[in-house]
C-alpha cells in the first residue's frame, strides 16, 4: 500500500469528503430537531389526548416503527416526489425525521408514564393549573429520565443517514462511493469513512453516558 | 389530482414480495438466531473472563460495530473484502454474513447485562456440586441466563430483522428490493410503498407474538 500517494488523493478529496460530513451531520441534525419537535407532540397527544388523538396517534407510532427506516426514506422519496417536487434532501429529511419522531415518543411516553401518580396530584394539590403542573412538575423528571435514550436516539439517526445515499442524497457514504469513482483506493477511503462515523457515534454515545451519569436522579 | 388508486399490479407480483419477506426472515434467522447468538454469547463470555486480553478484543468488537452504520459495513463486506481478497461473494451470503457480525455486537451487550445480572450463587451451586468451571458454564449458567435474555433478545431480532431492508441496496432480493422494482415498473407508488410497509409492520407483529411465545414457554417456573 502506497500510503504517500494515498495522502495525495485524500488531499485532493478533502473539500468533497468535509461536504459529505457535514451534509451527514447538517441532515441528521435538522431531523433530530424537528423529530424531536414532532416526537413531543407524539408522547403528549399519547398522555394526554382524548381517546380518538390516542387512537390515530397510536396507530402512526405502531405503523413507522414496524416499518424500516430504508423503507421510509425510499416511500418518503418516491411518494412524496410523485404528488409534490421535493429534492433528495428533503425527503430524505421527511424520513428521518418521521423515524425520530416514533422513537423520541415512545420514549418520552415511556418516561411520563413512569412518573408516580402522586407527582401530578402534588402539584394540583398546591394549585398548579395543568400547563404549571406540567412545565414545574413533570417535564423536568420525565427529561431526565428520557435524556440518555434521546441522545442514543442521535446516534440511530446518524447511521440511518448513511441510507439516503440510496436517493441521491451527497452524505458521507454517497461522497465516499464519488470519491472511489475517481480514485479507486476502496479500502482506504471506505477506512476513512468509516473512521468518521465511528468517531461521530462513539462521541455520540460517550456523551450520552456522561450526561446519563450527570442528571441521574440523586438517590 | 384525480390519482385512482389500483392494486391490480402490486397483487400481481404479490408472491414476489412474499417471497422476498420470506428470504428476509429468513436472513434474519440465520444471521441472528444462529450466528449472531453464537457470537454473542461467546464475546459475552470474553468480555466477562479473567483475561485482559480476551475483555479488550471483545470490547473493542462490541464498540466498533455498534458503533458502524449496517449499510457502511454491508457495503465492506460486498464491495470492499472481496475486491482486496480477490474473491467472489454471493450477495446474499455477503449480507447474511455482515447481518451477522453486526447482531452478534449487539446481542454481546445483551448477553453481558444477562450474565452480569446473575447471582454469584448459581456458579458456586455448580461447582459445588461437583461439576467442572466448564460444566458450570454450559449446563447451569447458559440456560439461566438465555432465558432471561429472552425479551430482550426479542426486541433486538424485531430490529435486526427491519435491517434486512437494507439488503435490498446491494439488490438482494428481498421485499424491499421487490417494492422498488415494482414501483419503477408500475409507478403505483401509494399501493406498493403502503403494501410494502404494512407487510413489515405485520411481519413484526407476528415475530413478535411468536417470540413472546416462545418466552413464556421457555420461562423459568416460579
Amino acid at each position: 500500500m502506497d500510503f504517500t500517494r494515498f495522502f495525495a488523493d485524500l488531499w485532493i478529496a478533502r473539500f468533497a469528503l468535509v461536504e459529505g460530513i457535514g451534509m451527514t451531520l447538517v441532515i441528521s441534525g435538522i431531523a433530530i430537531v424537528l423529530g424531536t419537535l414532532l416526537g413531543i407532540g407524539v408522547a403528549l397527544s399519547l398522555v394526554y389526548g382524548g381517546r380518538l388523538q390516542r387512537f390515530v396517534v397510536r396507530i402512526f407510532l405502531e405503523y413507522v416503527r414496524g416499518t424500516p427506516v430504508f423503507v421510509l426514506i425510499l416511500a418518503c422519496y418516491y411518494l412524496l416526489s410523485g404528488v409534490i417536487q421535493l429534492t433528495p434532501f428533503q425527503a430524505g429529511l421527511i424520513a428521518l425525521t418521521v423515524f425520530c419522531s416514533s422513537h423520541v415518543g415512545e420514549n418520552l411516553r415511556g418516561a411520563l408514564l413512569a412518573l408516580p401518580k402522586g407527582q401530578t396530584e402534588a402539584g394540583k394539590a398546591i394549585g398548579l393549573t395543568f400547563c404549571q403542573n406540567f412545565i414545574y412538575v413533570l417535564a423536568p423528571q420525565a427529561l431526565r429520565q428520557a435524556l440518555p435514550a434521546w441522545i442514543n436516539t442521535a446516534a440511530e439517526l446518524v447511521k440511518a443517514s448513511t441510507l439516503l445515499a440510496v436517493i441521491g442524497v451527497v452524505e458521507l457514504m454517497l461522497t465516499t462511493r464519488q470519491i472511489i469513482a475517481i480514485k479507486p483506493r476502496p479500502l482506504e477511503f471506505y477506512f476513512v469513512a468509516g473512521l468518521v462515523y465511528f468517531l461521530i457515534c462513539f462521541s455520540i454515545e460517550r456523551l450520552g453516558r456522561a450526561v446519563e451519569r450527570r442528571v441521574a436522579l440523586p438517590s | 389530482m384525480g390519482y385512482q388508486l389500483n392494486f391490480a399490479p402490486v397483487w400481481r407480483d404479490f408472491d414476489l414480495l412474499l417471497s422476498g419477506l420470506a428470504l428476509g426472515i429468513g436472513m434474519a434467522l440465520v444471521s441472528v438466531l444462529l450466528v449472531g447468538n453464537l457470537i454473542g454469547l461467546v464475546a459475552a463470555f470474553a468480555m466477562t473472563a479473567k483475561s485482559a486480553t480476551l475483555r479488550r478484543i471483545a470490547g473493542v468488537y462490541v464498540t466498533t460495530i455498534r458503533n458502524l452504520p449496517i449499510y457502511f459495513l454491508m457495503l465492506v463486506a460486498f464491495f470492499v473484502l472481496p475486491q482486496q481478497l480477490g474473491v467472489r461473494i454471493d450477495k446474499v451470503h455477503a449480507f447474511t454474513g455482515t447481518l451477522s457480525i453486526y447482531a452478534g455486537a449487539y446481542l454481546t451487550e445483551v448477553y453481558r447485562g444477562a450474565l452480569l445480572a446473575l447471582p454469584k450463587g448459581l456458579r458456586e451451586a455448580g461447582l459445588a456440586i461437583g461439576l467442572t468451571e466448564r460444566q458450570t458454564r454450559l449446563w447451569v449458567i447458559i440456560p439461566v441466563m438465555v432465558r432471561n435474555a429472552l425479551p430482550a433478545l426479542s426486541n433486538n431480532f424485531i430490529s435486526l430483522f427491519k435491517d434486512t431492508s437494507v439488503a435490498a441496496a446491494i439488490a438482494v432480493p428481498e421485499l424491499t428490493f421487490y417494492a422498488r422494482q415494482i414501483n419503477n415498473n408500475t409507478f403505483r407508488v401509494i399501493e406498493v410503498w403502503s403494501v410494502c410497509s404494512l407487510m413489515y409492520v405485520a411481519a413484526c407483529y407476528l415475530i413478535a407474538a411468536g417470540l413472546r411465545f416462545a418466552e413464556r414457554r421457555m420461562a423459568i417456573p416460579h
